[in-house]
């Protein structure tokens, strides 16, 4: 990232008191999701403030991706509320979202970043920054192509802009993937673990962006195994056991003095 | 090149092929026109209707998708030259019957819109599954990184499955297409002086049938190459971005 954005986001933010008065950027109330007879998510509510970096922890199973794919629909709640920015989804009684309109809305104010960095296979990684401000958003394409360069430029891929994701390392990959979601100016990053489809030598490249991004004061919903990384990088950490927030707080109290038996358990067992 | 075009003179072994009468050359050409136009026409009346029923199979509903079924399996069931004299005679018809109940006066349509259209409409079946097939060969992470992003599912339709399934899809249409070339051959039946039909007339009149037979022969099997070759090229660019499977880069 370039030295000019750094200088211009806060410095410290760890360990900070959050103050209580900024907005609320997603807001989820008594979330509640089943595929079929199994329930997965049995009431999850999580707040993220414009500035937070939320992370979500948990073991397999426990419902941490689906949360976060519930915030831009990619799965269909069951029940429940969700509010991004202010503007309530509206769900009709059996969760589906009452306009498709509203969902697309707020999916453009949303930067998705994938397990799978899901970059489109038949578009170079120009094509993949440019698609949705062009054909989304009708930014034009010129002003498009210029804020995607310094994008690229920003997660060390300005080299990169006309090849192939197939032909980029994962690390590489997801990076791209990251300065795509970047390229809408969403108002909130949801990251599904980014990076758990990558071989360990390039984990730290994709957290290096992540950790600007977070220095730079962006609102992020983070679901990880990574730990340490979310302790370093998090304001808030949500603990999800089978469904339910087990455990919640700053950083420093969720992992240096955690409460509840399943969460000393879950952070012994993850190391 | 004089003893070639030689061959073609009147009184020659191959006099008959040729362009200006009593030649039969003209007519020929003329017949491979008309098989082409068929064919071109019914191919894109055909690929329409097989990208709304593989989308309709997919992701309508349980309408759209019965629809579709019935359509798609009648079709495939019946023999084509069945088809195309059961269409031949009803499309017409019913085209009439509108048109008198609108109280317009009968038309006829030309035998070359009606083998259009029934080519196309029984190619469709075909090519519903082939483009079925080939959709569900997209990576389900593609099409959910439009949705993510706030595409309309006719954006992610038209930018993100379509280009995508296109390099999974074409040898499949390749296949639909050499076979419809011939299947316009079936045409013959109803009249249509396409290349098979004008063959016909060609050896009844002279009674050299081996000569037009496989005078048409050739041409549909140039017709076959060209095209073929028109397929890799199309192939290859709808697979760019996947790495060769023989290695080697772009």
């Amino acid at each position: 990232m370039t030295a000019a954005t750094a200088q211009d986001a806060p410095q410290e933010r760890n360990g900070t008191a959050r103050p209580g008065s900024r907005a609320e950027a997603i807001r989820i109330d008594n979330l509640h999701k089943s595929f079929g007879d199994l329930e997965v998510l049995k009431g999850v509510s999580l707040t993220a403030h414009e500035g937070d970096v939320v992370s979500i922890i948990g073991g397999s199973g426990s419902g941490k991706s689906t949360t976060l794919r519930c915030i831009n629909f990619l799965e269909t709640p069951t029940s429940g509320k969700i509010v991004i920015g202010g503007e309530e989804v509206q769900m009709r009684a059996d969760g589906t979202p009452a306009s498709r309109r509203q969902i697309e809305h707020i999916r453009q104010r949303l930067g998705m970043v994938f397990q799978s960095f899901n970059l489109w296979s038949h578009k170079t990684v120009m094509e993949n920054l440019i698609e949705v401000p062009v054909h989304v958003l009708k930014v034009p394409k010129a002003e498009a192509i210029a804020r995607a360069e310094k994008l690229l430029a920003r997660v060390g891929l300005s080299d990169k802009a006309d090849v192939y994701p197939a032909f980029m390392s994962g690390g590489q990959q997801q990076r791209a993937a990251i300065a795509r979601a970047l390229a809408i100016e969403p108002r909130a990053m949801l990251f599904d673990e980014p990076t758990s489809a990558l071989d360990p030598e390039l984990v730290g490249e994709v957290l290096g962006v992540i950790r600007d991004l977070a220095a730079e004061g962006r609102t992020m919903l983070m679901v990880t195994h990574e730990m340490k990384f979310a302790r370093e990088v998090s304001d808030h950490v949500i603990y999800l056991y089978n469904g339910r927030v087990e455990e919640e707080g700053p950083p420093e109290q969720l992992f240096g003095d955690p409460k509840s038996d399943r969460l000393k358990q879950f952070l012994r067992t993850v190391g | 090149m004089n003893w070639l075009l030689g061959l073609f003179e009147p009184g020659h072994a191959l006099g008959l092929l040729a362009l200006d009468p009593p030649g039969w050359g003209g007519p020929l050409l003329e017949g491979l026109l008309h098989t082409l136009e068929v064919a071109a026409g019914a191919y894109i009346v055909g690929t329409l209707l097989g990208v709304l029923g593989a989308f309709g199979k997919l992701y309508g509903g349980p309408l759209v998708k019965d629809i579709a079924a019935i359509y798609t399996t009648a079709v495939r069931a019946i023999p084509e030259l069945i088809e195309i004299l059961i269409l031949y005679y009803l499309v017409p018809d019913m085209v009439n019957k509108v048109l008198l109940s609108l109280g317009r006066d009968r038309i006829d349509l030309p035998p070359m819109l009606v083998g259009t259209i029934v080519l196309g409409f029984v190619l469709g079946a075909y090519m519903t599954e082939v483009l079925r097939g080939a959709i569900l060969a997209v990576p389900h992470g593609q099409i959910e990184a439009g949705r993510a992003y706030g595409m309309t599912p006719l954006q992610i339709a038209w930018r993100i499955t379509l280009p995508q399934m296109l390099a999974n899809a074409l040898p499949g249409m390749a296949n639909l297409w050499l076979n419809l070339t011939k299947d316009t051959a079936l045409l013959a039946v109803i009249g249509f002086n396409e290349l098979t039909e004008t063959s016909l007339q060609a050896g009844g009149t002279t009674k050299a049938f081996m000569l037009f037979f496989t005078a048409a022969g050739v041409l549909y099997m140039l017709i076959s190459v060209l095209s073929g070759r028109l397929f890799a090229l199309a192939e290859r660019r709808a697979r760019r971005g996947q790495p060769s499977l023989r290695g080697g880069g772009v």
